[in-house]
């Protein structure tokens, strides 16, 4: 019905029309789908929750007297990164911690600084203490470094993060008679609480099921400013079983992103800590799905109360792999503060921001009306539900 | 009426009877919301004492006096605007409607007067924003 190419003359033009996830929501109740899919050009979706499989890459630069750090050891602000490549090149990932952690030697640890944090200070601007050791070698006979860096003097800070934007997730629960700390919280024993993570109606997979206009090279917000589509994600399952409008039960599809570093905000990208688990980095993403027909326009239009997510015990059935579920519940209910789940009404709590996740979309509705933002079709379509593309456990001997 | 105090005993104190004797002297109720010991041995213990106005008054003198340091609860749990992110988690988690999500804006509001001082959400807060001084 209509082609990315004539949205993105629309939006040149400054003539498309952009709304949000919440906004088509409201406007599908009162006109038909057929009208909408010919008149709204864009809807824009946004997600702000903590995503452990995030991280940067950092190029340093090279220092008078050269050291090949590949293979040494590099502390930011004292947080290992990963020097497994090149002489001035590592990996700062979202969940690294000191090495003198306490971790969980008194239980449940604190975890107060991580790599998650150190991401954050990166795209504040922040100076970042960093020390580098290593072996020595003709071409790189430095040994050791100490310096203070921020993003501005370094060469390239590119964030790559190989899983993101989960498309549906777990609400977790705790059976047990004691309180359990998770990556997913803090949760009170016997069902004191449920906490969910993901920005329902607002969340980018949701709203693009098949991921019919979502692939590689799809442009994109990312942590306050443009990002991509990298790669499908880890543990990407697009053989997940499915609700009849197309909303898999359960996990589904996750993305990889990528973007520059230096574009972006502390306010999208918040280091976070969860006690007893570990750090993470809290990340905001927002992709713009065109209305190219109006089976792409009924699936922008589902409402949390039409989104189900599953329930899982997180003391005994998660750590444990049973694969069991305990029921299902919509994010409607969830985002009223309170389910009604075997028998108990049990506050909820969510992971995922979702005031954030509304001003993500509302910001990338307004940067594609103020004709800065064009759309684009996937350089190439990830897995489908036909490909047999599934997630597999790990084979132990 | 109610008062909620955070306590602070010096070392000196600590193993001095005195909250059986403020409660007999001023007929006082009380309930005890936390209580610890320190590292540097200061005791710290979290109270909601009622009672009329007046004998509260003289309770809280009286403890002062013999060198109790008095915080009102309210202004002991704090949150850090700027580092929260409006997640709501913490809201599932407070036992007694303190933090709240409002259902229009989805911002998290923290009512420092309904709070009881239990710490849940500062160790449920993954961004840290909720902070105490005990």
């Amino acid at each position: 019905m209509k082609t990315i190419g004539e949205i993105n003359e629309r939006i040149q033009k400054g003539e498309a029309v952009v709304v949000t996830a919440e906004e088509i929501i409201e406007l599908r109740k009162t006109v038909s789908p057929k009208k909408l899919a010919k008149e709204v050009d864009v809807v824009t979706t946004g997600t702000f929750g903590p995503m452990c499989s995030s991280g940067v890459f950092l190029n340093f630069g090279h220092s008078r007297r050269k050291i090949k750090m590949g293979g040494g050891k590099v502390y930011l602000n004292n947080v290992p990164a990963y020097t497994g490549i090149a002489a001035v090149d590592v990996y700062v990932g979202a969940t690294a911690m000191p090495d003198d952690d306490p971790k969980n030697t008194k239980h449940p640890g604190e975890f107060k600084y991580g790599g998650g944090y150190v991401i954050e200070e990166l795209a504040a601007g922040k100076e970042i203490h960093l020390e580098a050791s290593s072996y020595g070698t003709d071409c790189y006979p430095n040994k050791s470094l100490k310096t203070k860096i921020t993003i501005k003097d370094i060469n390239e800070a590119t964030l790559y993060n190989p899983r993101n934007c989960y498309q549906n997730y777990n609400v977790a629960v705790n059976l047990s008679d004691k309180t359990i700390y998770t990556y997913m919280g803090v949760l009170k024993p016997r069902m004191g609480n449920a906490n969910y993570s993901s920005a329902g109606q607002l969340s980018p997979l949701f709203k693009d099921p098949y991921l019919q206009t979502i692939g590689f090279g799809t442009r994109i917000f990312l942590g306050g400013g443009i990002g991509y589509v990298g790669w499908w994600g880890t543990q990407y399952n697009p053989s997940v079983k499915r609700q009849a409008n197309g909303a898999p039960v359960s996990g589904g599809a996750t993305l990889a992103l990528i973007g520059d570093l230096k574009q972006m905000s502390p306010k999208f990208l918040q280091g976070v800590s969860l006690t007893g688990y570990g750090t993470s980095l809290m990340v905001g993403a927002g992709i713009p799905i065109p209305i190219l027909n109006e089976e792409i326009l009924n699936w922008v239009s589902i409402s949390d109360d039409e989104l189900y997510a599953p329930v899982v015990d997180y003391s005994y059935d998660y750590p444990n792999s049973t694969g069991k579920t305990l029921g299902s519940v919509s994010y409607g209910e969830l985002r009223s503060g309170k389910i009604n789940f075997m028998g108990k009404e049990i506050p909820t709590g969510s992971l995922s921001s979702y005031k954030t996740a509304r001003e993500i979309a509302g910001i990338l509705k307004q940067w594609i009306k103020d004709g800065k933002f064009l759309l684009t079709a996937p350089v190439f379509h990830f897995p489908g539900p036909d490909s047999k593309y599934q997630f597999k456990p790990l084979k132990e001997e | 009426m109610e008062k909620k105090l955070v306590l602070h005993f010096p070392p000196i104190l600590v193993d001095k009877p005195m909250i059986s004797t403020l409660i007999r002297d001023y007929d006082l109720d009380f309930n005890i919301l936390k209580a610890f010991v320190s590292p540097e041995e200061e005791g710290v213990l979290v109270i909601a004492f009622s009672g009329t106005e007046e004998n509260l008054d003289k309770a809280v003198n009286e403890l002062k006096s013999k060198g109790v340091t008095i915080q009102l609860i309210e202004s002991d749990i704090r949150m850090i605007r700027d580092r929260c992110t409006d997640c709501s988690v913490c809201v599932g988690l407070c036992p007694v409607g303190a933090l709240i999500l409002d259902r229009e804006t989805y911002e998290v509001i923290f009512d420092a007067k309904r709070c009881i001082a239990c710490g849940l959400c500062i160790k449920g807060c993954p961004a840290k924003a909720m902070v105490s001084s005990i």
